[in-house]
């Protein structure tokens, strides 16, 4: 049926395998899509080495941006922040393998901005962060 | 009064002939956004730039003649719609947005002051929202808001326990665009004047979708916008009583609100051109006459008491879906828009899943994040009628639910 809702994006939108909080935990933000009222906050927990061990995602919002956000935390599990910093559009994209329009692509692409904001320590989470 | 001849209406709206997908026809359920256009506006529009284009109140040659004179019937044929006394009471501005801004800006800035109370509804939309909270911050001012009760209706008894404060405007909506409650303004208004405060009426809902009468209402502003009553988008009016307007100051300056300019100074023109700054819509204006002449030929009563007859269906139906919650008062005192949850799924997942189907919805807030709030509702699925709908289309609405609950099951 709908290309936008494969099979994998349904079902890591009904069954995420990365739900949650994150306490004690290293790094953690929240933002929220005003748009469409999409909350999202992503905790991490990260060893002397720089490698992400842990993750998870709490907040509520579209199958697209909770499937995107559990997709996203499970690939970043065993990279570095600094792969982490350089992920891009692009590869969030890749993991969700499917087109969106401009409107869809805010709900996808939250996850990656409060994850990248949470990262790189910022105070807020500006549109500048997946763009290409 | 006559039922209205839908099959015959739609043919008007070329839009509604499309397909959105081979196979797949529209079902627009999203005219609380904006309403689709009948041939007659936009034919109107295309004549005038074929035939008529010129620059209005200016030029003395035939095009600018036939333009000021279109300009000018639309603004006579309008007032007649809403019962202005006269047609200089009907302002042009771009929306009903802009008409509430040119209140704010003008009348409350020459009249409020540190401290005056200002008295808004819970189930405003943002138009109806951030001008007073602009002004409310350069002045000083109170803002106090009728509460919204359980069934989505305006709690009376609390409005008559604000009106003590003795506030000096009462702005709220005819028609809730989330809720699709129609609020009883008549009443409002008397109170509100009773209590000496004027009154200002956002119908940008009410005006499509009921017969609205200002001087029976006896409003003191009214606000609406023409692309949501099968008029083009960029033109609004606000209707203004001929004292108020004339003691309003400007809102913007330049070419045609003036009588006479000098290097220092200038005079204001007469109502309601003081208002109408600048080069207008002119063909959007031409376009909101000839939707007021659609609206008027068909009858508001009578789209009224159609759209009645497909909410009241929209509801039942929709109120029999498992897991399906709708928001807002019962049929008989809301117009044509159904707002609902559906358990577990989000608005937006419902919303593009309808889209697969050929149906056009809406999901989000609304502008109206403060109701959501106060529903405790994130967001919402918005399905609206007007005199175009159906009961087939209801029918695709309802499978269409269907279909989402299916998937995410």
């Amino acid at each position: 049926m709908d290309d936008l809702y494969r099979e994998v994006i349904v079902e890591h939108y009904k069954n995420p395998g990365y739900r949650g909080k994150l306490d004690p935990h290293d790094i953690s933000f929240e933002d929220e899509n005003p748009l469409c009222g999409d909350h999202l906050r992503i905790d991490l927990r990260v060893d002397a080495a720089g490698v992400v061990t842990e993750a998870a995602f709490s907040g509520h919002g579209c199958a697209i941006s909770q499937a995107s956000a559990d997709l996203l935390l499970e690939s970043i599990i065993g990279k570095t922040l600094d792969a982490v910093r350089q992920l891009t559009k692009d590869d969030l994209l890749e993991l969700l393998g499917i087109e969106l329009g401009p409107v869809r692509l805010k709900c996808a692409l939250l996850s990656l901005k409060v994850l990248k904001a949470g990262v790189y320590g910022l105070g807020e989470a500006p549109d500048s962060l997946v763009e290409d | 009064m006559a039922a209205l001849d839908i099959t015959r209406i739609r043919a008007d709206f070329p839009i509604l002939q499309r397909e959105i997908r081979p196979g797949v026809s529209l079902v627009y359920l999203d005219s609380t956004a904006t309403a689709q256009k009948p041939q007659q506006v936009l034919d109107a529009m295309d004549a005038y730039y074929r035939q008529s284009n010129a620059n209005i109140h200016r030029g003395v040659h035939t095009l600018a003649e036939e333009a000021t004179a279109l300009y000018e019937d639309a603004r006579v044929k309008i007032a007649r719609f809403i019962g202005a006394t006269s047609p200089s009471e009907v302002v042009y501005t771009r929306n009903a947005t802009e008409s509430i801004n040119l209140v704010a800006f003008t009348w409350g800035r020459a009249n409020l002051s540190a401290g005056d109370v200002i008295i808004l509804t819970e189930m405003e939309h943002h138009s109806n929202l951030v001008p007073w909270q602009m002004l409310a911050a350069e002045r000083n001012l109170r803002l106090e808001f009728i509460p919204v009760t359980e069934d989505g209706l305006l709690d009376m008894a609390e409005y008559q326990r604000l009106l003590e404060l003795r506030p000096r405007l009462v702005a709220f909506t005819q028609m809730s665009n989330v809720l699709g409650t129609i609020t009883p303004a008549k009443e409002i208004i008397a109170l509100a004047h009773h209590a000496g405060a004027l009154t200002l009426v956002d119908g940008a809902q009410s005006v499509p979708h009921l017969p609205v009468n200002v001087t029976d209402l006896d409003a003191d502003f009214l606000a609406f916008s023409a692309h949501k009553m099968c008029g083009p988008m960029g033109i609004g009016i606000l209707y203004g009583k001929r004292a108020l307007l004339q003691a309003m100051p400007p809102f913007l300056g330049g070419g045609d609100m003036i009588k006479k300019v000098h290097l220092r100074s200038f005079t204001t023109n007469d109502i309601p051109y003081k208002f109408e700054a600048g080069t207008p819509a002119v063909a959007e204006v031409v376009g909101f006459g000839a939707a007021v002449d659609y609206l008027s030929a068909i009858g508001m009563s009578a789209i009224e008491a159609y759209e009645q007859e497909i909410i009241a269906d929209a509801l039942a139906q929709l109120k029999a879906v498992p897991g399906l919650r709708v928001i807002g008062p019962a049929a008989s005192q809301k117009g044509g828009v159904a707002s609902f949850t559906l358990e577990g799924i989000h608005p937006h997942d419902v919303a593009q899943v309808l889209d697969s189907e050929g149906v056009a919805v809406r999901a989000g807030h609304h502008c109206a994040m403060p109701l959501h709030e106060k529903l405790n509702l994130p967001a919402t699925t918005r399905a609206s009628f007007y005199l175009y709908s159906t009961h087939q289309e209801v029918e695709r609405l309802i499978a269409g639910i269907k279909k989402v609950q299916k998937l995410f099951s």
